[in-house]
């Protein structure tokens, strides 16, 4: 029994190897630099930023980056580094609920139908997940936003119910492959629940994949909520957003190319940086890479 | 011998060559915003409709000029009786609808009678309650019999919701207006354009284009592209005062600045608690620096109101004092009300950037002094439905109010900010059967200062009106004294 146990553990001293191999992974360096820059600036944010983020300043409005305006001011004189660091807030605090929202829901689904694969019960749960996968999640998103009222809250209910149906497909194929595992079947001979199983010994194989698909789906959360919020559906003003910040500057792309460069700019990077660090930590994972290095 | 046809062919050359060019600058393709519901002038408060209609295609017995003055219209002469009760109108001659049809009393009569029946749809039917009787004396004359003498009656007159209509195409208007103006209706292509093409039996002054045609764009980063791509010949109402500094330094475009009768207020609920008082509404007036939201919000374009009443008009009284920026007053009147800060309402804006934008600024004015107004934006639909009509579920909303003369909306106590003074109910009455001009000035003076020291809206700025325009483009108009974009006298130069 013990022995099985063990067997869905990495080998001792897997953990020291998979520090080296990370450092040595380009990908994984870059995109977690990146995106530690991101959530650095959103927790510093709590604390301190330059200026006071709805402080307004007539005056001083429209000024490119300076000493004084690292990121230059905006349209009603505001300083463009602090509503992007309050902004990064806003899309890491977004994206992060809805990625938690995928897999509180899906993960227990995914392995509850791959407990049960053939089932009616299989069926109908992955069935429910196709039918919302059908949907075009934006437009759904602006949907809900549109009846239940614009605010940060019906953003990340939106984004996150689409989050739902990736996570019970992802869980459910590896937990599928699991199922048939030496080990799965010793278990299952020990007198081991389905339930027991899936969380025992099923859910610590499949978290791998979860983590790499959790980043893809971090990134595409961000870039959900600057969609909404570039068309007026995500957090209401005053709080910055870095996708109402784009929608602002629009129409002064060509005299003031600074307002809508830099939160660009941040949206870029964060979602560049959060799918390196998804493709690294695949590479890292991946078994059939393991023997390489 | 042989020079003689070849220089008179080349002569021909150039003359169908010279009328080739001219005939390639005889239509106009004007951008605007809004695209209208329908086409029906008379059964629509939407300003858009207005916007494409008024004098292009359709009519009234007088009609407004570019200056804001009360012209004929239909009607080339009137004559008004000795105790200012009856109206006679003088029709003009050979009048006919673009249908063929000829135009004459009965169609004043039915236009008139049906927008004051009791079932219409007219949006502003107050401009026809004075109205006793029409008749159609003989097929050139009408007469009105009003109920009191109405100094402003021509003026109604004038109005998009008084256009003259032919009962013969009633019954299609909203998809195939069918007027008597130098324009007629040509094609709809819902959600793109309207084309008018030159009504060519035109009983007046004939248009100078052939066509017209309006497209809509109601996004001011397509608007400006679409400008300077040329794909537009005119934007009236250009929607982003950001871009016109680049329109006016391009050598391709012009920039008219005028005024319009849009009065852009901080709308406040009358009626919700704590704006039911009058010392938080002073409050708030006293907490919005006008400057800020004018160079904020609008670049710099528009001027300081303190009442609901165009500046440009004769009877404005600059009332900006009473409402100026003092913050630390604000917070004094507050206390002394007895609100516990930080008290927080909804503030419900609709699209227009001048809402947009300056809610964020009056917010932030209004946070500083211990007001939350927590801004919803919304679409122009939900605005109209929650905020306008239906349960008033706002504290505050900025909304410009363009209709000319509009003042008597503070004696409508059901009206969206819910402002009930009896006392100024009674001066609009008695103001409505005033004739005297004397006595009138000073009525609408008294009404503005009401207004104004009881604080029912904060008065932020007259709406600008910005037109963009190619350069050989000539007789557009500058200002707005009504919501039209009247091409009947525009042409190209060069």
């Amino acid at each position: 029994m013990t022995d099985l146990r063990t067997d869905s553990l990495p080998p001792s001293g897997a953990p020291v190897r998979l520090w080296g191999r990370a450092l040595r992974s380009r990908n994984l360096v870059i995109g977690a630099m990146l995106t530690l820059t991101f959530a650095l600036a959103a927790l510093v944010s709590f604390a301190w930023t330059p200026f006071d983020v709805t402080g307004m300043d007539i005056a001083n409005r429209i000024k490119p980056p300076s000493a004084r305006n690292l990121l230059g001011t905006d349209h009603f004189g505001r300083d463009i580094l602090s509503m992007i660091m309050v902004g990064a807030r806003v899309s890491i605090a977004v994206a992060f609920v809805a990625v938690g929202i995928g897999l509180v829901f899906g993960v227990p689904l995914g392995l509850w139908a791959a407990a049960r694969k053939g089932s009616l019960l299989d069926e109908v749960i992955m069935r429910a997940n196709d039918l919302v996968f059908a949907f075009p999640s934006l437009v759904i998103a602006i949907l809900i936003t549109a009846i239940f009222g614009p605010s940060a809250l019906n953003a990340i209910i939106a984004i996150g119910i689409f989050n739902i149906p990736v996570f019970a497909r992802l869980t459910r194929s590896g937990a599928l492959t699991l199922w048939q595992r030496d080990y799965v079947l010793a278990a299952r001979v020990a007198g081991k629940g389905a339930a027991r199983i899936s969380v025992e010994h099923i859910l610590p194989n499949v978290t791998n994949l979860l983590i790499v698909q959790g980043t893809i789906q971090f990134s595409l959360g961000i870039l959900a909520e600057a969609g909404l919020s570039y068309v007026g559906l995500g957090v209401q003003p005053p709080t910055p957003s870095w996708g109402r910040m784009l929608a602002e500057s629009q129409t002064m792309i060509s005299f003031a190319p600074h307002m809508a460069l830099f939160p660009g700019l941040a949206i870029l990077l964060t979602v560049l940086g959060l799918n390196l660090m998804g493709d690294g930590l695949r590479d890292l994972f991946d078994p059939k890479l393991r023997g390489r290095s | 011998m042989t020079f003689k046809p070849l220089t008179a062919g080349l002569a021909s050359v150039l003359a169908l060559s010279a009328t080739m060019a001219l005939a390639e600058k005889t239509d106009l393709v004007l951008g605007m915003q809004l695209e209208p519901p329908h086409l029906d002038p008379t059964s629509a408060a939407a300003g858009a409709i207005d916007s494409v209609v008024y004098s292009n295609v359709f009519e009234g017995l007088t009609r407004f000029g570019p200056d804001g003055s009360v012209g004929p219209g239909l009607a080339q002469s009137w004559d008004i009786s000795e105790d200012g009760k009856t109206y006679t109108f003088h029709l003009a001659e050979g009048v006919k609808f673009h249908d063929g049809t000829t135009m004459d009393a009965e169609d004043v009569k039915f236009s008139l009678d049906r927008a004051r029946a009791e079932d219409s749809a007219n949006a502003q039917k107050a401009l026809f309650a004075g109205i006793e009787s029409v008749e159609a004396t003989d097929p050139q004359t009408v007469t009105v019999m009003l109920k009191n003498p109405d100094g402003n009656f021509l003026f109604n007159m004038a109005w998009g919701d008084a256009v003259i209509v032919a009962p013969e195409s009633i019954d299609n208007i909203k998809t195939t207006p069918i007027g008597t103006g130098a324009f007629m209706f040509d094609s709809w292509a819902q959600g793109d354009r309207i084309e008018l093409k030159k009504n060519p039996e035109y009983w007046g002054t004939p248009a100078m284009l052939d066509a017209v045609t309006f497209k809509f764009i109601s996004d001011p980063t397509a608007a400006f592209n679409a400008m300077m791509a040329e794909d537009l010949d005119v934007f009236a109402a250009f929607p982003a005062p950001e871009n016109l500094p680049q329109f006016d330094a391009d050598p391709r475009f012009k920039v008219l600045i005028g005024s319009t009768e849009g009065e852009t207020i901080l709308a406040m609920n009358n009626k919700m608690p704590p704006l039911d008082n009058v010392k938080v509404r002073e409050a708030v007036a006293h907490a919005i620096n006008r400057q800020d939201i004018i160079d904020g919000a609008m670049f710099g374009y528009g001027t300081p109101i303190g009442t609901h009443f165009a500046p440009h008009h004769p009877d404005y009284l600059d009332l900006t004092g009473l409402s100026e920026y003092d913050p630390e007053k604000s917070k004094a009147l507050l206390a002394e009300a007895g609100v516990t800060t930080p008290v927080k309402l909804k503030m419900t804006l609709p699209p227009p950037s001048y809402a947009r934008r300056g809610g964020e600024i009056v917010a932030a004015q209004l946070r500083a002094v211990g007001i939350e107004a927590e801004i919803e934006n919304v679409e122009w639909a939900q605005w109209l439905e929650t905020t306008f009509r239906g349960a008033h579920d706002f504290g505050f909303t900025i909304i410009s109010h363009t209709e000319p003369l509009d003042i008597n909306i503070y004696a409508r106590p059901d009206y969206y900010f819910q402002y009930d003074n009896p006392e100024l109910q009674k001066l609009m009455e008695d103001l409505s059967v005033e004739s005297d001009p004397a006595k009138r000035s000073e009525m609408l003076k008294t009404a503005q200062t009401t207004i104004a020291e009881d604080y029912v809206n904060a008065y932020l700025f007259q709406l600008p009106l910005h037109t963009v325009a190619k350069t050989g483009v000539e007789g557009l108009w500058i200002n707005a004294p009504t919501q039209a974009a009247d091409v009947t006298g525009v042409s190209w130069s060069e």
